[in-house]
């Protein structure tokens, strides 16, 4: 229950550590970050801080969202995001969200949306084997039996079939933290992070607590 | 890379005093070895018969004959790791790859020396 950023993928390349050896590298571009409302146990059951990133034209955006922004004369803010914090009275609203919250950190998780891949079948959603191609097959890449007939006599909740793939909210824990250039507002993170470059991602500190 | 973002981080490690070869050169990479706590340089020569990516991902793959075995190492030329690449011979080619050469031994394997135009 902590603070995180959130920024922009901006894309892959690798640099150098410290002993010559080349590391894969996401760099993720973090924009100005601005808390827009503090949520507290006494006014909505749960302690939060809302935070609003990536700067949106007026008329991009609702009137509710405009009055929401006026209400504590902020800037306008296209994406707001909430972070459950243990201690919202630290926080003001109008407050800057710095790199600094990634400090001392080693291991983040980064949470995003994944690239979509349509509607696809088992063998590429679930990892199904296929049929034999040749050989006077016509059985490719059926996904087979989807359960047994008159008992149950319907078909199992959960069954893994075909459908669409990708374009899911997903974290990835543990990724290692390699640099943060809070000048230019970069965050290296070790290997991949999930989504397209372009979309936004959010790095908290790690929640994981074993090893 | 096309990203300026990127571009822009990758600047800091490039390294700027590398000499230029081409495909069919005959170098000299001098590459750092970390044995315990001793540092020490050894030298690989051989013809680069492939050049691959560019910017900071950009690695040589350097082919010699050793002992009639062929070896070929790929070297990342940016790395730290490498100490220096000298160019001894300008060679003139007409591929940019030169898999050519590993079915080939002895004589065959010779390359014709590039000749500057003045």
């Amino acid at each position: 229950m902590t603070l995180g950023v959130i920024g922009k993928k901006v894309g892959m390349t690798q640099i150098f550590d410290e002993h010559g050896l080349a590391v894969p590298v996401t760099v993720i571009k973090v924009d100005e970050t601005v808390v827009t409302q503090v949520k507290t146990v006494d006014t909505d059951g749960y302690n939060a801080i809302q935070v609003g990133t990536v700067a949106a034209k007026e008329k991009h955006l609702s009137k509710a969202q405009l009055g929401h922004f006026k209400k504590n004369s902020l800037s306008n803010y296209r994406h707001l995001q909430e972070f459950r914090v243990d201690n919202p009275q630290d926080y003001k609203v109008g407050d800057k969200v710095e790199l600094s919250v990634l400090d001392n950190v080693e291991k983040v998780d980064v949470t995003g949306k994944s690239i979509g891949k349509g509607f696809q079948g088992t063998v590429k959603r679930w990892n199904f084997g296929r049929g034999p191609m040749a050989h006077g097959s016509k059985n490719h890449r059926e996904p087979g039996s989807i359960g047994a007939g008159t008992t149950p006599s319907r078909v199992i909740k959960g069954k893994r079939m075909a459908g669409n793939m990708g374009n899911e909210r997903v974290t990835i824990t543990k990724l290692k933290l390699v640099k943060v250039d809070s000048n230019n507002g970069l965050v290296l993170i070790k290997g991949s992070v999930p989504g397209c470059e372009g979309r936004l991602v959010t790095i908290v500190p790690t929640r994981t607590k074993w090893n | 890379m096309n990203n300026p973002v990127i571009d822009e981080l990758e600047k800091e490690y490039l390294k700027s005093e590398l000499p230029t070869f081409n495909a069919g050169d005959t170098v000299k990479v001098f590459v750092k070895i970390v044995e315990g706590n001793k540092e020490r340089i050894q030298a690989f020569e051989g013809t680069i018969i492939k050049m691959h990516g560019s910017g900071l991902n950009k690695t040589i793959t350097v082919r010699k004959v050793f002992q009639g075995v062929g070896v070929e190492r790929v070297f990342l030329i940016n790395s730290p790791r490498i100490d220096r690449i000298e160019v001894l011979r300008r060679g003139d080619v007409k591929r940019s790859k030169l898999y050519y050469l590993r079915e080939r031994s002895g004589k065959a394997t010779r390359i014709k020396e590039k000749i500057e135009k003045k």
